[in-house]
């Protein structure tokens, strides 16, 4: 009995999105201009839904692309595209010789999403960052899920990134994860999955609300009179979060961002939320532990630091503790954290929560500790550490999609169905090897939203990812980051394998 | 109070010091082809390398000096670090690294003329395309320079901006005046000469200094005076003391400003050396030996600026990166 087969019992949720309503395919436009020949192909598509029967909002976005001319729209989009490059709105790749910026390829037509559902989305998502911060406490406190067998406890003990330094240690409001980003895809009924969470670091938010920026200034037109909820308070929602988490009795705490620093891919973003948040942006240089408290060098001598927003892994952050080659951490940080005279956001360890092997038991630790079916429902997971899991995806190896449970950024994932009969036996080879590294999930036949792409407007593969903060309580960015696969019929739709990313319009 | 972070005061000082490098090295290039010729009419680019002291280095890659060579040299040559793509490049760099505090405009204009620098190819900076080039360099500097005025927040940072760029630019017309000199060191049928002349007169407008020096100095000119007017006038804004007196105030005023404790090594040394420099007549210097006072001039230039790195950067020992 795996895990996936035994939650599949409990999705029928009474709060799930009733998207799937109107059954049948998505009728192309039916206008003559830009969108006349555009066609969904029997997926579900974001703009226009399953019937094409679209909100009075959405009609009027509809209405507005389908009046462009597709040469404007490109000159458009070319201008969007310069003015990320030249904002330096980017991340940075290194090679040898040099160091090349990119832009995370910018699609201009948004990704639209109806007030019902994202309501729903809202509330699936603070469900499950409720869930994982009381599964974090539980864990690293009584352990109360793994006497009461929930979940196996060798899954979480024995995994990589479970960390022996937090047993017993107690988080400001028991708040573990300060932000969380959840990756959500939706199938071709309508429905909404969650298909990862991201507890440690997650990125990508700088781009919801740069995306957003970048619209305001190139589409005034496409957005007027469109009641779309803001994004640009996201700074100020995630500084008042590690202020409410921050070492308890500190009036005003000196907040910091810590970096790894300029080469870092993601160091734009470092900049935007420091910069949003109003705090400094430093390294692991600029600190320093004495005395069990955490100070930073500034020019006149060291200064306290209450709280630490780190876009650092675990295994960085403190020599003394983890590895000792680092050079991005602070000697010293993990004394000060332990002895609460330093806030971490996130916290250490959370990396027990986001594990794709834990994700399969995720509906029932919501159940566990809510007492709630979950809002958005798991995709179906095989976990191939179990003796049944790994049979069933060997029977089924060309029909699953099989991830390795420790990898990020779409690295190592074999798509069945698109996979030749060298790469599905390569596979198997290492499925029989390391089959614990493995999970299994059926091909999902992800949400289309219409794209703007060399062959004109084409249907391409999108995934959502929310952001959710938490202080003493769970807010929302309404939206997330749309991330759109732009090679036809790819489902992979990571900025490492090429993907592109559109602005994500919540309808008030 | 601001938490300024060590490193990001040392990246502003150092931003500031590459652009006002860059823009040095444009306005020498720019000078030396316009008017550095001699009486057949040919130029002298070795003269380029004596000043920047690149000489040795330049003749391992490029050999002979040849006016192709020098100009690739310090334009777009990568690999030399005095080259104003060079100089650039570390001003991005450390731009980059000040994101967090620049505003948004001055690193977007950062960018934006260190990618166009960058794309550019051997055929836009050689004759007779140069001087556009120079002017390019001057321009995005100097745009630079306008943004970070108009935009960039006033706390401590500015200051270090300040210090970086007057600092930077005392060192620069030192080092103009000293090779000059000596490579114009007249022998004595040559005083006066059409050419010793227009070889002071280039001297003079690679620092922008012709027309000012000829409001204080209407008719002739001799190496005296020019060199003079370079060390001493005060209302000229690239002449020494000028600059001297800019890093001491504006030292002075970091200090009462925001109540730092740091900066008394440099600001005795500026002090002393605003003094001396207030009393010591042209005369006496080449009396003296002029190289000799440019030496000077700079070692304690050098001092001012690795007891600001001991103070407020975190250096160790007096060793400034340079």
């Amino acid at each position: 009995m795996t895990a996936g087969k035994q939650q599949s019992q409990a999705s029928a949720a009474q709060n799930q999105a009733q998207t799937g309503a109107n059954r049948g395919p998505a009728a192309p436009v039916q206008l003559p201009g830009l969108l006349s020949n555009y066609d969904p192909g029997g997926s579900y598509c974001e703009l226009l839904g399953l019937s094409g029967q679209v909100s009075e909002s959405t009609k009027t976005i509809l209405e507005r692309i389908n009046q462009m001319d597709e040469a404007s729209l490109r000159a458009r989009a070319r201008d969007a595209e310069l003015e990320l490059y030249n904002f330096g709105i980017t991340f940075t790749v290194y090679t040898e010789k040099d160091a090349i910026d990119r832009i995370l390829p910018f699609d201009v037509i948004p990704r639209v999403i109806a007030q019902p559902d994202w309501r729903t989305l809202e509330y699936g998502v603070r469900q499950r960052v409720t869930a994982i911060n009381k599964f974090l406490w539980d864990v690293y406190h009584d352990g109360n899920i793994l006497k009461d067998g929930v979940v196996p406890r060798d899954l979480v003990l024995g995994n990589s990134n479970y960390r022996p330094e937090m047993e017993g240690m107690d988080v400001p409001q028991g708040t573990y994860v300060q932000i969380n980003g959840t990756d959500l895809i939706r199938g071709h009924d309508g429905t909404f999955y969650v298909l990862e969470d991201n507890a440690r670091t997650p990125s990508g938010v700088s781009y919801v609300v740069e995306n957003r920026h970048l619209m305001l200034r190139t589409f005034p037109d496409l957005m007027e009179s469109v009641p779309i909820s803001p994004v640009s308070n996201y700074g100020q929602k995630l500084r008042e979060a590690l202020g409410e988490t921050a070492p308890a009795g500190v009036d005003n705490p000196v907040v910091v961002l810590l970096s790894p620093g300029t080469y870092n891919s993601a160091y734009f973003e470092h900049i935007f939320l420091a910069r949003e948040m109003g705090v400094p942006l430093v390294e692991g240089r600029d600190l320093v532990v004495e005395d069990d408290r955490v100070y930073m060098k500034t020019i006149r001598g060291l200064q306290r630091v209450d709280m630490i927003y780190r876009r650092i892994n675990d295994d960085f952050l403190d020599p003394e503790v983890f590895n000792p080659n680092s050079m991005l951490g602070v000697a010293g940080l993990m004394r000060a954290y332990w002895k609460g005279n330093v806030g971490l956001a996130n916290a250490v360890g959370t990396g027990i929560a986001d594990d794709k092997a834990v994700y399969a038991y995720m509906p029932r630790i919501i159940q566990y500790y809510l007492g709630e079916d979950p809002a958005i429902q798991n995709v179906e997971t095989h976990i191939c550490r179990e003796k049944e899991g790994l049979q069933y995806t060997l029977d089924n190896l060309d029909k699953l999609v099989v991830k390795p449970v420790g990898e990020a950024g779409g690295y190592g994932i074999t798509v069945g169905p698109h996979a030749s009969q060298e790469e599905l036996d390569h596979c198997r080879g290492k499925l029989l090897a390391d089959p614990a590294n493995y999970i299994s999930q059926p091909m999902i036949d992800l949400s289309v939203s219409p794209t703007l792409v060399d062959e004109g407007i084409e249907p391409r593969r999108v995934d959502l990812r929310p952001f959710a903060v938490t202080g003493k309580e769970t807010w929302v960015l309404p939206g997330g980051l749309s991330r759109v696969a732009l090679r036809r019929g790819s489902i992979i739709v990571n900025s490492s394998q090429g993907g592109g990313s559109k602005d994500t319009w919540v309808l008030e | 109070m601001s938490n300024l972070l060590a490193r990001y005061a040392e990246a502003i000082f150092w931003l500031a010091r590459y652009v006002e490098r860059a823009e040095n090295v444009a306005r020498i290039i720019d000078v030396n082809e316009t008017f550095s010729r001699d009486s057949r009419g040919g130029q002298n680019w070795s003269s380029v390398l004596q000043l920047f002291a690149d000489d040795k280095r330049y003749r391992e890659i490029y050999g002979t000096p040849t006016a192709e060579g020098v100009i690739q040299f310090y334009t777009l040559d990568q690999t030399n670090p005095s080259s104003i793509v060079s100089a650039l490049k570390i001003a991005r760099e450390n731009a980059r690294t000040l994101r967090p505090l620049i505003s948004t405009e001055m690193w977007t204009q950062m960018n934006m003329f260190y990618n166009r620098l960058r794309a550019m190819s051997a055929d836009e900076v050689q004759k007779p395309r140069l001087t556009r080039f120079c002017a390019f360099v001057k321009e995005g500097c100097n745009t630079h320079y306008g943004i970070t005025e108009g935009t960039f927040y006033r706390d401590e940072g500015w200051y270090f901006y300040q210090l970086g760029r007057s600092l930077e630019r005392a060192d620069q017309t030192t080092r103009a005046l000293d090779t000059k000199y000596h490579l114009l060191l007249p022998s004595v049928e040559d005083v006066g000469s059409p050419l010793d002349v227009s070889q002071w007169n280039a001297l003079l407008r690679s620092v922008s200094g012709y027309h000012a020096f000829r409001r204080v100095h209407p008719s002739g000119m001799t190496p005296a005076d020019v060199a003079g007017f370079m060390l001493f006038h005060q209302s000229f804004p690239r002449s020494v003391v000028c600059c001297v007196e800019t890093v001491d105030e504006k030292l002075y005023e970091l200090r009462s400003y925001y109540g730092l404790s740091g900066g008394a090594d440099a600001m005795e040394r500026l002090d002393e050396l605003r003094n001396e420099m207030r009393y010591t007549r042209i005369g006496d210097v080449l009396k003296g030996g002029l190289h000799e006072y440019l030496d000077r001039l700079q070692t304690e230039l050098i001092k001012v600026g690795q007891a600001l790195g001991r103070d407020f950067f975190g250096y160790a020992r007096a060793d400034a990166a340079e």
